[in-house]
């Protein structure tokens, strides 16, 4: 099955190679926004509110990228992407962008020929359990009964993980979230595991939440982050230095409410990235304020994050190794130089 | 001497015994009539307790009807949420189309609704006109309602329009002079030629509204428009194709109308949506776009088709050579033969089969939801991963689920409806 979706993409991506690789900066420019594709709905990253306008951690991404190229955050269609289709969406042009919390993988990269501009959350799958159950560390876990979801790569990450610590478990097999979760509550399994960014969204909807933990070890690695299509790099390089300029905004203590005094501010690097000295967005093809735009628009990472995903939101997801590099984390950005 | 009596009047009826008449003469006959029915009636009766009750409590005692986010549902009950649906019902119904515009498919449905009711009941007048326009004005009302003007660049200039505008006059002047002579397939393509150009003019023209964007469509609004458009085209072609597939005299338009039969029928359906949505893009030479939900709707239209093309032949079957022949020994051509003879006989036996296959297409529609287009399904999904509405999935999936089953089930009773109207001695 996997081989076959590989297959498929490649050979959608021989037939566009060739006509997509015009700029595409020149065409969202004249067509007066961006298609960003992401997921069909996740909680915090990506999902329409009650107005039906799309919020989250992915769509601010783009929102970002939009601000850049037109100063405006609202110039972009989002298209609703499943995980069967976002690459195909991608490689047929049909969007421009992709920001759909898709793992950085080397065969995404490299065969299925897409370019990942960076990694906007380090996600990894982790553990929720029981308070009640006394257990520290998923390694105190054999014996067990797990509720994992059927298919996914969790499911081998589990096995692996077991094996490798030499304990057994008893597979509660389901088909989704919900039925994961439902499943737990009602104390069908002992453990339930997921990525932790799922784990922290779906226990904030369980009958006690703080009756339940997130245990700390994290058993896979699984860098989120936007892609592009290959054969553009002018593009690619523009998400890139979006996101970049995001990262290194909250490194400088650039806020979206302090961006305007701090144009004038006594750092060389804050004035290039706001666009009162030098020119890195020429570089770009684009207008001397595009970092400015980003952040009077969406704010800095932190600000990001906070908004869609961090501690006081539903999802409520601690920063851990999202956190600066210099906080503890290993968000980190190149200068903007 | 003896007295002779001699009855004047007969004694009056007695009321049947209660045991044969009134409410507990119906349980005996109907529910208690045999040991064996009278367990089974209990066991349904236990059932009966235990799902009723809570289901009810549920969706009505216990459900909390307003609330801004899922904490103030869970604060509220343990039943339902209504709160969310009430703060999401333009996105269940529409999607994300313009909140201003939202009259537009209102007007279209009630205008549907209102000229659908003298076809669909035969005691109101207007009938023939209702039906005439429904068939013939009513998808270009319909397009140029919802979709408001589409940019054709033919339509900018003089020579554009006057182009226009000698094809159909063309067109309906062959289709007038044919018919004066009696050639009913070359009167037909005329109209029909003459017909496809003001249908073409009409929606370029939009009736003047603004124009949206298909990718706004969603909710109930895009599941009843996939569905509408499938069955308004799947029938028509269907006929076409079924009375190919049965054209001896012309084999290769026979061989075509099996191929695409038999080769749409043996894939999924979401293959044929995945088909539409992804390869189409890739082998279209670059600038013609198709919008996605056009793609779905042609996928989806003629998948219907071929399904439906089976059915009518089935119909078809069923009619005795007989009929043919006596029509053909009336002197009737295959035009009257098929409109007078033997459609209206072959139609009205497939009724519950063209009925099934209009209620799998509405349900059959949820499967865009995988590729992505917002219908009902999706918009539902998409309501419990908005961060303020987690983990409300129960209210999300049985709201749509009563949707469905309104719309299913009313299609389903009016089927019947028919079938007991068209019989015409026929019944077994």
């Amino acid at each position: 099955m996997k081989a076959l979706k590989l297959l498929a993409a490649t050979a959608a991506l021989a037939v566009v190679s060739t006509a997509a690789s015009a700029a595409t900066l020149d065409d969202v420019k004249k067509k007066g926004f961006i298609q960003c594709g992401v997921t069909t709905g996740l909680a915090g990253f990506a999902a329409p509110d009650d107005k039906g306008v799309w919020k989250g951690f992915d769509v601010d991404f783009c929102r970002a990228m939009s601000a850049a190229i037109f100063g405006d955050p609202m110039k972009v269609k989002f298209t609703p992407t499943t995980g069967k289709t976002r690459f195909t969406a991608l490689a047929s042009g049909e969007i421009d962008v992709l920001a759909r919390n898709t793992t950085w993988t080397m065969s995404r990269d490299t065969d299925l020929g897409f370019e990942f501009v960076g990694v906007n959350y380090y996600d990894g799958q982790g553990f929720m359990i029981r308070k009640s159950l006394g257990v520290k560390s998923a390694t105190e876990l054999n014996g067990a009964s797990v509720c994992i979801q059927t298919g996914t790569t969790t499911e081998l990450n589990l096995a692996d993980y077991f094996r490798t610590n030499k304990m057994s478990f008893t597979p509660v097999v389901v088909e989704d979230s919900a039925e994961a979760r439902q499943n737990y509550d009602k104390g069908a399994c002992d453990v339930y595991t997921t990525d932790r960014s799922g784990l922290a969204a779906q226990r904030s909807v369980l009958s006690e939440p703080d009756a339940h933990m997130v245990l700390p070890e994290i058993i896979s690695k699984e860098p989120l982050g936007p892609l592009v299509r290959h054969g553009d790099n002018k593009w690619g390089d523009l998400a890139r230095w979006t996101l970049n300029v995001l990262i290194s905004a909250e490194e400088m203590g650039v806020t979206q409410a302090n961006a305007d005094s701090m144009k004038t501010a006594n750092n060389p690097e804050i004035k290039r990235m706001l666009g009162t000295e030098g020119d890195l967005g020429a570089m770009l093809g684009l207008g001397k304020d595009w970092g400015y735009n980003i952040i009077k628009a969406v704010g800095n990472y932190s600000e990001v994050y906070e908004r869609n995903i961090g501690p006081k939101t539903p999802v409520n997801l601690a920063r851990g190794v999202n956190a600066l590099w210099n906080k503890g984390g290993i968000l980190y950005s190149a200068p903007l130089r | 001497m003896s007295k002779a009596f001699v009855r004047t009047e007969f004694h009056p009826d007695l009321p049947p015994p209660a045991s044969e008449s009134g409410p507990i003469a119906w349980l005996r006959h109907n529910l208690f009539s045999t040991w064996y029915n009278s367990l089974a009636t209990f066991f349904v009766l236990y059932l009966a307790w235990l799902v009723i009750p809570p289901v009810l409590d549920w969706a009505l005692f216990s459900a909390v009807w307003e609330a801004n986010n899922y904490k103030e549902c869970k604060a509220g009950g343990t039943g339902a949420c209504w709160g969310m649906i009430d703060k999401r019902f333009d996105l269940f119904m529409y999607g994300f189309y313009k909140a201003e515009d939202h009259w537009r498919p209102n007007l279209a449905i009630i205008v549907f609704i209102i000229a659908m009711l003298p076809v669909l009941f035969d005691k109101l007048p207007g009938r023939r006109m209702c039906a005439m326009f429904l068939i013939l004005g009513y998808p270009a009302f319909t397009v140029a309602l919802i979709r408001g003007p589409i940019e054709m660049s033919s339509f900018n200039s003089t020579m554009g329009i006057a182009l226009w505008v000698v094809a159909f006059v063309a067109a309906a002047y062959w289709g007038h002079h044919n018919a004066k002579k009696f050639n009913a397939v070359q009167s037909g393509i005329g109209y029909a030629i003459a017909y496809i150009i003001l249908f073409i003019v009409f929606i370029a023209w939009g009736m003047g509204l603004t124009p949206t964007e298909t990718d706004t469509y969603g909710g109930l609004m895009l599941t009843v428009m996939l569905a509408g458009v499938g069955i308004a085209v799947a029938l028509p072609l269907g006929i076409l194709l079924a009375l190919g597939r049965r054209a001896n005299s012309m084999p290769i338009v026979q061989m075509l109308c099996i191929g695409f039969i038999e080769i749409v029928r043996s894939v999924p359906l979401i293959s044929v949506l995945f088909m539409a949505q992804f390869m189409l893009p890739l082998f279209m030479p670059e600038g013609i776009k198709f919008d996605n939900v056009m793609r779905a709707l042609v996928g989806f239209s003629l998948f219907a088709a071929a399904y439906m093309a089976e059915v009518v032949r089935g119909g078809l079957q069923a009619i005795p050579k007989g009929q043919f022949e006596a029509a053909d020994s009336l002197g009737l051509n295959f035009y009257l033969n098929m409109r007078l003879i033997v459609l209206p006989q072959a139609l009205k036996i497939v009724i519950p089969g063209i009925v099934s296959t209009f209620i799998g297409l509405f349900k059959d529609t949820s499967l865009v939801s995988i590729i992505a287009l917002a219908d009902l399904l999706l918009v539902a999904k998409q309501s419990y991963t908005d961060s303020n509405w987690l983990g409300l999935e129960h209210t999300a999936y049985v709201f749509i689920a009563i949707i469905y089953f309104c719309i299913c089930f009313s299609m389903s009773r009016y089927s019947m409806y028919l079938e007991q109207k068209l019989h015409t001695g026929h019944k077994r």
